[in-house]
């Protein structure tokens, strides 16, 4: 078991070299070297320019310079943004909460309608029922979240004035920010209103971020459920006389569960995909739509940063699933 | 009661895979407007009414035909500077399939060798080549995109290159996995022994009967490709303005999303409908090849 937890997180070893390698070059692969490009487009003194590549330690080799740089992000130190001066590392953390929330909120939402969803098209297969599920999934899967989202604006937010357009928590409330989670520091702090306020913010991008994993996690539970349907235990279970919601709930839903909870794990990234998309529909102050702005004012530190830090932390969530996957499953465990 | 059959010959792989495939009422569906999207985009300049770029003084977000105060002369509207809609739709059809395919043709070609050379040559090569696309795909691939663009600087053809690069791992797994099962098999064997040289033995033995796969995973990558770069268009680092593209329509349209549905949900519903047919191919596809799989 020890053995088998080893090998994964020494495969993280490399991978984590490479996301670092991809977030070096980012920088260097712009044209001009780095302190053009923090100077930006007003330009630089040629003297100054000099001193600075010096200090920086850009006259060094590549290699040098990045060994260096791996030092500094070994110790946490990831630069700063050239457009506010703050540690790339510190915005990241103010920001991210934000994210995790909605990206938590998304999860959820897909979860609570994608398990049942892709249970129930399974028991009743080949129903109409059935046929519906598989089409909404991949009609969902299909989807352009950012055209998604703005026709969710349209229908909710314009239509029906049942939701708002933008933003987090309505503008008349302040909250001391504890732990950065809104839900969670609006209710330490007993405002009700604003708790409400801030769930109210939250439904529309939840929805639009959860749709792709819904889809996917529907069809996922579909098929691993007839998979697990179609066993010899399930027969014998059924033989004997035991009531069909006990064999669906407690035989074939643990077994089935087992895929699933993989595909949940691996849908971190795409829901960071879908974050960047929907934190810039819904002006959601995340790590995504952070990400974008950076790029629209060249503020290469933070992208460089932004994308070590979400590489690193998405590899990380990667590992942690393998290594419960091969907790749960045997199987999985002794091959390899 | 038994009967004794006079067999027909049995009928050819492709009629057999057609049989399987028309079987599939949504895959055939997905190849009818895939056919209709094609056509869209060769006849472009004959069907749309207007020039995409053309701008029309006179009519500024004119609402589509059946709406108060729309006319025929726009049958779905004009967007906020006064171009034709629809000539715009159809000619973003163009730009959204040059893209599926050129990002798919891409990928293929460089997935192709690196997964025939990873599945071949296993042990070092394999390990590194595997090690890369693993690192491609731990990132997001959206935020992968975006460093390549931002690298790149914006524009249709960097769009392009960095969705290629982000799908890439995609192609080298699925060509990886087929020759690895492909390998040790008898035929190849004996291609060995008759002293076939390495390369002859990875394209002209092995790679064809890598093809089923392959073929499934360009209707899905094409619906992939299709998708991202829309994104990426979205978020102003794709397709630049003026062109009609998709998505970059959908980015010029977020400011009216209070007074003009039809600039809104029309460059989307394209997206959507394509890439849910190219999906719809896919799958059917899959089952075609495979079968077994269903039964």
């Amino acid at each position: 078991m020890l053995r088998f937890i080893l090998t994964r997180v020494s495969l993280v070893i490399p991978t984590f070299i490479g996301i670092t390698l991809v977030a070096f070059f980012l920088i260097r692969l712009v044209p001009g070297d780095p302190i053009e490009t923090m100077a930006g487009e007003r330009g630089i003194d040629p003297i100054y320019h000099a001193k600075l590549l010096k200090e920086f330690g850009l006259d060094q080799p590549l290699y040098v310079q990045y060994g260096y740089y791996l030092g500094r992000v070994l110790q946490g130190d990831l630069g700063k943004s050239i457009v506010t001066r703050v540690p790339v590392i510190a915005e990241f953390k103010t920001l991210f909460p934000a994210t995790i929330e909605l990206a938590t909120a998304a999860m959820l939402f897909a979860l609570i309608l994608g398990l049942p969803a892709g249970m129930l098209a399974a028991i009743k297969r080949n129903s109409i029922f059935d046929h519906g599920v598989m089409a909404v999934s991949l009609t969902g899967y299909s989807m352009p979240i950012f055209w998604w989202g703005l026709l969710l604006i349209l229908l909710f937010s314009v239509q029906f004035g049942l939701t708002p357009v933008s933003g987090r928590i309505a503008v008349l409330y302040y909250v001391q920010p504890v732990t950065g989670f809104l839900l969670i520091d609006t209710l330490m702090a007993g405002d009700f209103a604003a708790f409400r306020s801030a769930l109210w913010y939250l439904i529309l991008p939840a929805i639009v971020l959860g749709t792709v994993p819904l889809a996917v996690i529907a069809r996922m539970t579909r098929s691993a459920m007839l998979e697990v349907l179609g066993e010899d235990y399930i027969r014998t279970a059924k033989a004997k006389g035991l009531p069909p919601l006990r064999i669906i709930t407690l035989h074939a839903l643990r077994n089935a569960l087992i895929p699933v909870v993989t595909v949940i794990g691996l849908q971190v990234g795409v829901l960071f995909t879908g974050a960047i998309l929907t934190e810039t529909i819904f002006s959601w102050p995340g790590v995504g739509k952070w990400l974008i702005e950076a790029i629209g004012r060249r503020d290469y530190p933070v992208l460089q940063g932004g994308t070590l830090l979400i590489g690193t932390m998405v590899m990380l969530v990667n590992l942690l699933v393998d290594v419960t996957y091969g907790l749960i499953n045997p199987r999985i465990r002794h091959t390899r | 009661m038994t009967t004794i059959e006079t067999r027909a010959a049995p009928p050819g792989p492709l009629r057999e895979f057609w049989h399987y495939f028309s079987e599939n009422t949504g895959a055939v569906a997905g190849l009818i407007i895939i056919v209709a999207v094609v056509i869209l985009a060769v006849l472009a300049p004959v069907v749309a009414p207007h020039s995409p770029i053309l701008t029309d003084n006179t009519a500024f977000l004119r609402p589509p035909v059946w709406q108060q105060g729309g006319s025929w002369r726009h049958p779905l509207g004009t967007d906020a500077i006064g171009r034709d809609m629809l000539s715009r739709l159809i000619y973003g059809a163009r730009l959204s399939l040059l893209i599926g395919i050129s990002v798919v043709a891409i990928s293929i070609a460089v997935g192709t060798v690196l997964g025939l050379v990873a599945g071949f040559f296993r042990g070092i090569v394999e390990i590194t080549i595997m090690r890369i696309m693993d690192i491609i795909l731990t990132l997001p691939s959206l935020l992968l995109a975006i460093v390549i663009v931002a690298i790149l600087g914006p524009g249709l053809m960097n769009a392009m290159l960095a969705v290629a690069v982000v799908v890439l791992p995609h192609y080298v797994r699925v060509i990886r996995a087929a020759v690895i099962s492909e390998v040790s098999r008898d035929y190849v064997t004996a291609a060995k022994v008759s002293g076939a040289s390495k390369l002859r033995l990875m394209f002209k033995e092995v790679l064809p009967n890598c093809t089923a796969p392959l073929i499934v995973q360009t209707s899905l990558g094409i619906s992939t490709a299709i998708l991202d770069a829309a994104a990426l268009g979205f978020l102003g680092l794709g397709a630049q303005p003026p062109s009609a593209e998709w998505g970059t329509m959908l980015a010029d349209a977020r400011e009216f999303v209070l007074r003009a549905w039809w600039v809104v949900t029309l460059p989307g519903i394209m997206i959507l409908v394509t890439v849910l047919a190219f999906n719809l191919l896919g799958d059917g596809l899959r089952d075609a090849f495979d079968p077994k799989l269903k039964r």
